[in-house]
């Protein structure tokens, strides 16, 4: 007997598994890569990502914990508050507290990466569905969808994520679930005026006219179509997540203390920033090596962001660079 | 242009309804202690056994449907009334209006600077396709973009201090400003100084604002750029362009007048982002520079879980920046007639 619900739920996931295939191979196919690897500022970011991608992964080797079962606590080497200069045993030197910087900066790394790929990741995710979703059916639907967004990005970033954070409690989970709350409302509001203009296009329509249904049309036709600018957004977005995630643990509350944080790594610098008698950059290391880590991190992905958007924007394209 | 006003006015008490939501929506992930503790003035009080607790969230009403409490709590709001903070020790709206007068003097000073410095930049390097300049003012703007506020505020601090030092005031210029004979017409030093006539006490207050003011214009400028050598270059590709210098008109001419002022329409819709950046931004500069204002309230306010300063904080900046982007929506609607249409 012809089951047509169960052919149409296999139609459905084989969309799905489509689209993690088509995205990928159009990536590869519109030479992409190879455009971005012409351009020497985004070979610069890429090199980057893939430096400290390299830290991340080399982790353990390049400063093997001391407690394996619990490897993002900073060791310490005693209790005194004053920092200590770079040394043979502490390259970076120590910071308040004596948490080395060495390994706090090396784990810190795979925090940044953690934090900025899960944000990114999930507020993406919820974005493209909100904003799929608020598209598709339009009208009323469409109006409260948006004016939800309005209202979600009615409040500074930075405040926000604070405010929820405080709320939720120390601790990085918290803050990365912060930084989602009021993460997705960009991706939402860009695929959905991308899916706006791409629907009205002609293949759409041819498609519609063989008899695809709208999952179909929506996730292989219009969806693949409108995720360019999603991958920018996502790219820049890796960066000042992260940034901001650094920022909150600056302030105090973000991270446990001792957590390899690089945003906590500059909260222990901020009572040494005076510096001592007669010298005021007496305690540099503290703040200029955890300092870089953020700077080249984030600037890693926004030229990354930045050479990506203008490889594929439409609007970009066949301009002379 | 009246009805699009109209149309736009009309939203604004949705937003704000939906803003007293997610706040209210905060204040339920709390637990019972901690909800209690936003209307409880004496800490000690909560300390008390359970029963001395139910009897205060009946008091309050805390167990209430939910939607009772909301209508009382959004009555509160209406009325002024946020809450008390503990970590201020006043109500907190007194507190967010006690604080506020020094965020605003920092945020006028930064304003400034930013704008002009990144409209300018932006210019040029348009001008300047693709020559060194360009390249620079373009790396310089990401560089700007990656760098966090937090770091740059702190090296600047750690390199100059000892000529611009932290804080608000020196401490004698501070007993000035808090005698009885020193008037306080603003809340704002350097304007109360000036209309007090105290030109010491301006020196200083300018001083101690040096530092500040230049992290946090430094916290936007580097997106406004990018949106004016954007927005420049594609207006310099237009049809009026190539006409003002056919008709022999000097090529400062176009690029000021007929080019630049054309371009700058989109860094107005970035007005919003600007505010919202120097709340973020001020919020840092003040923890940094030690600059008692509403950001610096809020983050020890939050190193303390007060939660009804922070709650208020928030829905202080949410209101700010609702009406802020009413105000620039409409201003753009008046700056450039197409929006109206659509």
């Amino acid at each position: 007997m012809y089951n047509k619900a169960e052919t149409e739920t296999h139609g459905k996931l084989f969309s799905l598994v489509m689209w993690f295939v088509l995205i990928p191979v159009r990536i590869y196919r519109s030479k992409i890569l190879r455009k971005l690897l012409k351009n020497p500022i985004s070979v610069a970011g890429f090199a980057l990502v893939i430096f400290f991608a390299v830290i991340a992964i080399l982790a353990p080797v390049l400063a093997p914990p001391a407690r394996p079962s619990r490897p993002y606590q900073i060791p310490r080497s005693g209790y005194s508050a004053i920092p200590k200069p770079p040394s043979p045993e502490h390259p970076f030197g120590t910071t308040e507290g004596q948490y080395d910087i060495y390994y706090g900066i090396i784990w810190g790394t795979r925090t940044a990466f953690y934090v900025g790929l899960v944000v990114v990741g999930a507020a993406a995710g919820i974005g493209i569905i909100i904003g799929s979703f608020s598209a598709y059916y339009g009208g009323l639907i469409d109006e409260i969808v948006m004016r939800i967004t309005d209202i979600f990005m009615s409040f500074p970033f930075l405040v926000a994520a604070m405010v929820l954070t405080t709320i939720l409690g120390k601790g990085l989970d918290k803050v990365i679930v912060a930084l989602i709350v009021f993460g997705w409302m960009s991706y939402a509001r860009v695929i959905r005026s991308e899916i706006l203009s791409i629907r009205e296009l002609a293949y759409v329509e041819s498609a519609r006219a063989i008899g695809a249904n709208d999952a179909r049309i929506v996730l292989r036709h219009v969806l693949p179509n409108a995720i360019y600018p999603i991958l920018v957004q996502a790219s820049m977005d890796i960066g000042s997540m992260v940034l901001t995630a650094a920022a909150l643990s600056f302030l105090g509350v973000g991270a446990e203390p001792g957590y390899a944080d690089w945003g906590q790594m500059i909260s222990f610098a901020r009572n040494w920033i005076l510096g001592g008698q007669g010298n005021p950059l007496q305690y540099w290391y503290t703040v200029i090596y955890p300092g870089a880590a953020i700077l080249f991190f984030c600037l890693g992905w926004n030229l990354l962001g930045d050479a990506l958007r203008d490889v594929l924007d439409p609007r970009m394209r066949g301009r002379k660079a | 242009m009246l009805s699009y006003i109209l149309r736009r006015l009309l939203l604004v008490p949705w937003v704000l309804l939906g803003l007293t939501f997610v706040i209210f929506g905060f204040l339920q992930l709390l637990g019972p202690n901690q909800r209690l503790s936003t209307y409880v003035r004496d800490p000690a009080q909560l300390k008390q056994g359970t029963e001395v607790l139910r009897q205060l969230a009946h008091k309050y009403g805390l167990d209430d449907p939910i939607w009772v409490q909301y209508g009382r709590w959004l009555n509160n709001v209406l009325h002024g009334n946020l809450g008390y903070s503990e970590s201020a020790n006043m109500p907190v709206d007194r507190a967010i209006l006690r604080f506020l007068p020094a965020s605003t003097e920092l945020a006028l000073y930064a304003i400034l600077p930013m704008i002009m410095g990144s409209i300018w930049l932006g210019t040029i390097s348009a001008v300047h396709h693709n020559d060194p300049i360009d390249h620079a003012t373009r790396v310089m703007a990401l560089t700007g973009w990656s760098f966090p506020t937090f770091v740059f505020g702190l090296l600047v601090l750690m390199l100059l201090y000892k000529w611009f030092p932290a804080g608000r005031l020196s401490i004698w210029a501070d007993r000035i400003v808090n005698s009885p004979e020193f008037i306080r017409y603003t809340g704002m030093n350097t304007f109360d100084a000036i209309l007090n006539g105290n030109w010491a006490v301006f020196l200083d207050a300018i001083r101690h604002m040096v530092l500040p003011v230049i992290t946090l214009s430094y916290v936007s400028w580097a997106l406004i750029l990018r949106v004016m050598r954007s927005s420049m270059l594609e207006t310099l590709r237009q049809d009026y362009i190539t006409t003002a210098r056919a008709k022999g008109l000097p090529e400062q001419v176009v690029i000021k007048k007929h080019a630049r002022r054309n371009a700058m329409l989109p860094v107005v819709t970035l007005a919003g982002l600007t505010v919202a950046g120097l709340i973020n931004g001020v919020v840092i500069v003040e923890t940094i520079f030690n600059y008692h204002g509403l950001g610096l309230f809020a983050v020890r306010a939050a190193q303390q879980l007060d939660f009804a300063a922070i709650l208020g904080f928030a829905m202080f900046n949410g209101l700010l920046l609702v009406v802020t982007n009413l105000v620039i929506d409409i201003l753009y609607a008046y700056l450039d007639p197409r929006v109206k249409l659509q």
